[in-house]
């Protein structure tokens, strides 16, 4: 059975790229537009599979990305979840806060090609 | 300076033109009143008080007057330093926002580009292949411009990160090396590491100093037209580490020596030789190295070739 990864991102066009890029690397993808529904996503009712991975980028709309991985690291049930921050704010203040409340990697977008950020999402799986 | 940079900086309606105000608003020209103020005042003090000589009520008046002229032509000319100094943070911000701004758009483009490029949703020719390489190409310079850009925000605005720690220069200079050799070869240059001794280690910025040696060694090769060699050397000091990158290629022209660390300069060899370039890789370099308390420089020769070193301290 594959693998399965939530991107939580806003912008459409990442959502396809990765979509498609994951499916080939053989992964199921699911994508959540806001921070809610990606909790909602991360957690799904009874009989539903979670994700073996999120994906988060911090500027989300309706709630940050921070109060996101912060609400998975202290729920019983995606704790365990692995968490690649995919993002563009860079400061060190930003860095060190997504790995004290638990991120697995951060990751800049401007910084890395897609093939360099699948290999982060295969390492991570392992 | 010679005469035309007296000249000028004589010409106050020309700074003020520059730096986008109106004379009542510039700091050159308040100066200037104020300097006119005090010497009539002065003179008028003088003659005043000479003939007033019995009236001290009168001279103390004129002093009174005086004092408050000066002090207000005072307030006026800070206002305008503020007023300078704003625009520039705004400047620095704005230059700061907008490449935030362009840097999504731009992973974006560069993601389906490589996607594409793949041939993993489909299979694509050659001539489609040509152009696709041309956008990334381009992609990819877009983004080292606004990489630089945005590094040059933060220096303008005292945030740029540092985060000091212990690394080997040595290990770091044969990594950048290795990975600009295919550059290099494609260049026809042959980067030597003349190293021999055992370096201690630099407690400094590893992604900062990087940043710096890339610029550095990117240039070096660039800046060869033709076969050549680019030598790098570390050497330790007493107090510091001393990096020291020769190459001998074109050199930089005499007269452009003293602006070379200038933001957004391009050298006439730039246009010469059509070398790609934002004109920001030394300005960068020298306020990285600066901030991590070392110095940089260069000597240079223009058809000779040009050798830039920086120094770091150990500790």
């Amino acid at each position: 059975m594959s693998k399965k990864i939530l991107f939580i991102e806003d912008e459409s066009a990442l959502q396809k790229t990765f979509g498609e890029i994951l499916k080939q690397e053989g992964y199921e993808m699911i994508s959540a537009i806001d921070g809610e529904i990606g909790l909602r996503l991360a957690n799904p009712p009874a009989g539903g599979k979670k994700p073996d991975l999120i994906l988060l980028d911090l500027i989300l709309p309706k709630m940050h990305g921070f109060e996101v991985l912060k609400k998975l690291k202290e729920d019983e049930e995606t704790k365990d979840i692995p968490v690649i921050v995919l993002t563009n704010l860079e400061r060190i203040e930003d860095v060190d806060k997504a790995l004290e409340l638990g991120a697995t990697t951060y990751l800049v977008k401007a910084k890395y090609s897609l093939e360099e950020i699948v290999e982060k999402i295969k390492k991570a799986l392992e | 300076m010679n005469f035309k940079g007296i000249w000028a900086q004589l010409n106050i309606v020309a700074q003020c033109r520059k730096y986008g105000l109106s004379v009542w608003q510039c700091p050159q020209f308040l100066f200037l009143i104020m300097g006119l103020v005090i010497t009539i005042s002065t003179l008028t003090a003088y003659a005043i008080g000479t003939r007033y000589i019995e009236e001290p009520r009168m001279v103390a008046l004129i002093v009174l007057l005086t004092t408050a002229i000066l002090f207000i032509i005072a307030v006026i000319i800070t206002d305008s330093f503020e007023r300078l100094a704003e625009a520039n943070r705004m400047k620095s911000e704005f230059v700061s926002i907008v490449s935030h701004q362009l840097r999504s758009p731009l992973s974006n483009l560069r993601w389906a580009l490589e996607l594409l490029m793949s041939g993993k949703i489909g299979k694509i020719e050659e001539k489609q292949l040509e152009y696709f390489t041309i956008l990334k190409e381009n992609s990819n310079r877009m983004k080292e411009l606004i990489e630089d850009l945005l590094i040059v925000s933060r220096i303008e605005t005292a945030k740029l990160l540092i985060k000091k720690m212990e690394f080997s220069l040595e290990d770091l200079v044969k990594e950048l090396i290795k990975e600009l050799t295919p550059f290099a070869l494609a260049s026809n240059v042959e980067i030597k590491f003349l190293n021999k001794e055992d370096l201690p280690k630099v407690f400094a910025d590893p992604s900062q100093i990087r940043l710096v040696i890339e610029n550095l060694l990117d240039n070096a090769i660039r800046y060869i037209k033709g076969i050549g060699v680019v030598e790098i050397k570390i050497e330790s000091q007493e107090k510091n580490i001393y990096f020291e990158i020769k190459d001998n290629g074109v050199g930089i022209p005499k007269e452009e020596q003293k602006y070379i660390f200038q933001k957004f300069f391009r050298s006439e060899n730039v246009l010469k030789y059509q070398t790609q370039g934002s004109g920001l890789g030394l300005y960068i370099s020298k306020a990285i190295i600066e901030k991590l308390g070392g110095e940089i420089g260069f000597k240079s020769q223009g058809g000779i070739g040009s050798t830039f070193w920086f120094t770091l301290p150990l500790t």
